[in-house]
């Protein structure tokens, strides 16, 4: 019985996953790109047209060099083939002659770009409460609200421009949560990374806009290096929003960004992602490698830091959003939804280091897997023996559409330190032939059903995110699901 | 349709799952205003007659058919079935995680009156709809935030089914065994609910174990099914002789 309505079921759960990729244009603009390959020259290169200061040079070569003597991660589970490192180039940017004064002086065709992404960079039209910054390809295009934000004292710049304005923090801060040698990754960032955003907020001060940074991969044989780095001083607040998108080509991009977070004392930051790479055909060719390395460090007492991530692209991903959790009371928290369909493959969690004392951290996590896909939750919950009275809560539920999809949790925990308490919870489940029927009888269409039993399965994310990602995080799961339940 | 069709009129129905015949040359005829009750020993195809109406993909009819309002639905979705009216209480009501009632209950309204081109009605709107509903049936409105079924106890997960039976309206309602599994005073919330429901434009179809349903909710007819088929038809009297006999008598 199973087995026949299953078939049933799959097909039109199929169909409803299978909806084409609506951001999959590429925009033809006038490129400055570098040849292909890594070499020092192209390091140097790189750090020269950036005209970069000398501490940011050796910075990168000596990510180069520790990245020529690591390897390749192995224990993800992930399968693809071996990426050519020589056949990338590592610089493309849209050619512009002079420095703009404003954003209306961008380039129309990548203003047309950004706008038909849903995301308009124009005075006029901007969103209200949202500050972005625009990255395509390799260089960040513009930053709105900049001004507004600079009367409280807020720093929101792509970090080429932080580079010259503020290289003290810099100097400071980069490097300092995520090391150079901290993996294979975060080493070829480090030498190569081009653009990405920088915000620093000053001490009593909560951030009067979102700060949000939209990065486009165009390029197809260029990869994309971003670097964020987000400061918040003692007692200061900030919400930052993060989404993603790229065209749709054949062959595989490769992103390799790095996120470092610093919260100080009693400074609370929120990071939200919504990651929409293109994730390949439904023959699973094509689509973007997503190898990133996150990490939020709480350094003062009772900071906090969390992360929400919507992970529904890239053909693969490799993503653990992390905090150490240095400073005493400090919180971390990880709400994760990871959804794969067709081919794709996630790989993806999160660690929580418990250092200071009564730290405590909070992960749920939520895996759909569709199609042919592979998912997997990756956790690490370690706590020193200094963290006295740590706690952490976890929670892993995986969701189970159709026949062949795959999904896995693979939770660490190393515990110290006899006064902690650790919970752990998980669940696997299958969008069942009897909850959908159950639906259906009641005259509700499948794919309609589909929507509110993932939007359901989802609802504890979704509640973290900003309300205007929230309501787009819906829309998108829906529309990768279209085509695939059963 | 005919004005002098049955409802619900099955003709010859053999019915397979896995090529096991389920449903051997099954007949059945439902008059509007008409209240049936289906009584039988377990295995003798009483759920699957009800998941076979209903459109269940499990499920292959291998000939014969079944008219409802004098056409066949063979090869209507189960959700086309629902919007021109059949409903199914199930005997086991599944739970949906994450996935309020109240949600659900105003999908399944609009999904209907979207159907029938007719205006689909906001959250408020719909809440005073419901309202009244939920009073036929002695539940309260916090019942609306909680999840379809998730950590009901028997009896409200039964409830909720005649809840959705009086919401949608349905003029051909088969409750599978709704009566199982209640206390006496959820049996008599549920009966008065099905009562106050009930018209002479609506049929119902009673599946049952238990001859005490039917003292509170009277049969027009009483049939007893065995082998996938109809072995014998009476009034309410054959339910108290099954009681007192067991099916043990007909054979």
């Amino acid at each position: 019985m199973i087995n026949q309505s299953n078939k049933t079921l799959n097909t039109n759960i199929t169909k409803l996953v299978n909806k084409t990729y609506q951001y999959g244009f590429s925009t033809n603009i006038e490129k400055d790109v570098i040849e292909k390959g890594l070499t020092e020259q192209t390091v140097q290169l790189i750090s020269k047209k950036k005209k970069e200061p000398q501490f940011l040079l050796q910075f990168r070569l000596k990510a180069y060099k520790k990245w020529k003597q690591m390897h390749h991660p192995e224990w993800a589970y992930l399968k693809f083939s071996e990426i050519n490192y020589q056949d990338i180039s590592y610089y493309s940017a849209p050619k512009s002659q002079k420095k703009l004064k404003n954003l209306d002086e961008v380039d129309p065709e990548l203003l047309k770009t950004f706008e038909k992404l849903g995301i308009s960079l124009t005075e006029q039209k901007r969103l209200a409460n949202v500050a972005i910054d625009a990255v395509f390809d390799s260089v960040s295009i513009g930053t709105t609200f900049q001004e507004e934000l600079q009367k409280c004292g807020v720093v929101f710049s792509s970090i080429s421009e932080a580079v010259h304005n503020y290289p003290d923090l810099i100097e400071k801060y980069l490097g300092s949560v995520v090391p150079i040698g901290d993996n294979y990754f975060s080493a070829l960032n480090s030498a190569v990374f081009t653009d990405g955003s920088f915000c620093y907020i000053p001490e009593d001060t909560i951030c009067p806009l979102d700060l949000s940074t939209y990065f486009r991969i165009n390029d197809q044989n260029s990869g994309q290096f971003e670097r964020t780095l987000i400061i918040a001083e003692k007692n200061s607040q900030v919400n930052y929003l993060e989404g993603c998108t790229a065209p749709q080509y054949d062959t595989n991009q490769l992103h390799a960004a790095i996120v470092e977070l610093i919260a100080l004392e009693n400074a609370t930051i929120k990071y939200s992602t919504v990651q929409n790479w293109y994730s390949g055909d439904q023959f699973g060719n094509g689509g973007i490698y997503n190898f990133v390395t996150k990490r939020g460090l709480c350094a003062g007492t009772t900071s906090k830091i969390s992360w929400t991530q919507v992970e529904t692209g890239s053909s693969i991903t490799w993503k653990y959003p992390s905090c150490i959790l240095m400073g005493d009371n400090s919180q971390g928290e990880f709400y994760s939804v990871a959804l794969t369909n067709n081919y794709q493959q996630a790989d993806t969690g999160t660690k929580m280091i418990h250092i200071g004392k009564n730290s405590r951290s909070r992960i749920i996590s939520k895996g759909i897997s569709a199609g042919k896909s592979k998912n997997s939750y990756r956790g690490l919950v370690s706590v020193t023996n200094k963290a006295i009275g740590a706690r952490n809560y976890s929670q892993c539920d995986s969701l189970l559409i159709g026949s062949f999809s795959n999904a896995n949790t693979f939770p660490f925990i190393l515990v110290q330190n006899s006064t902690t308490k650790i919970e752990h919870e998980a669940s696997t489940s299958k969008i069942g032939e009897e909850q959908i029927f159950y639906f259906l009888q009641r005259g509700i269409c499948l794919e309609k059903a589909v929507e509110l039993l993932i939007s359901g399965f989802c609802r504890e994310i979704f509640t973290k995110l900003p309300l205007e990602f929230a309501a787009e995080a819906d829309k998108l799961l829906t529309l990768k699901l279209e085509g695939s339940v059963g | 349709m005919n004005l002098n069709s049955p409802l619900l009129e099955i003709k010859n129905l053999c019915v397979s799952i896995n090529d096991n015949e389920i449903l051997k040359n099954f007949n059945l005829k439902i008059n509007k205003g008409e209240i049936h009750a289906i009584m039988g020993p377990n295995g003798s195809g009483k759920s699957t007659f009800s998941k076979v109406i209903a459109g269940h993909p499990a499920y292959s009819v291998i000939s014969g058919n079944i008219f409802f309002k004098g056409s066949s639905i063979l090869d209507l979705e189960p959700e086309e079935r629902s919007h021109l009216g059949i409903f199914l209480a199930f005997q086991y009501p599944i739970e949906i995680p994450g996935v309020s009632n109240e949600d659900f209950l105003r999908l399944a309204y609009n999904s209907k009156q979207k159907f029938y081109n007719k205006p689909e009605v906001g959250p408020i709107e719909f809440l005073t709809i419901i309202d009244e509903k939920l009073k036929l049936v002695n539940m309260s409105p916090s019942f609306l935030s909680r999840n379809v079924n998730e950590g009901f106890s028997g009896g409200e997960k039964k409830r909720n089914e005649i809840l959705q039976m009086i919401l949608l309206d349905s003029e051909l309602s088969i409750l599978d065994e709704t009566d199982s599994g209640l206390d006496i005073d959820a049996l008599k919330i549920i009966s008065n609910g099905i009562n106050n429901f009930m018209n002479p434009s609506k049929s119902i179809i009673l599946i049952t174990h238990y001859q005490r349903l039917l003292d509170y909710i009277h049969p027009t007819y009483v049939h007893v099914m065995q082998n996938g088929k109809i072995i014998k038809t009476g009034s309410a009297e054959l339910a108290k002789e099954l009681e007192s006999k067991g099916y043990e008598w007909l054979r």
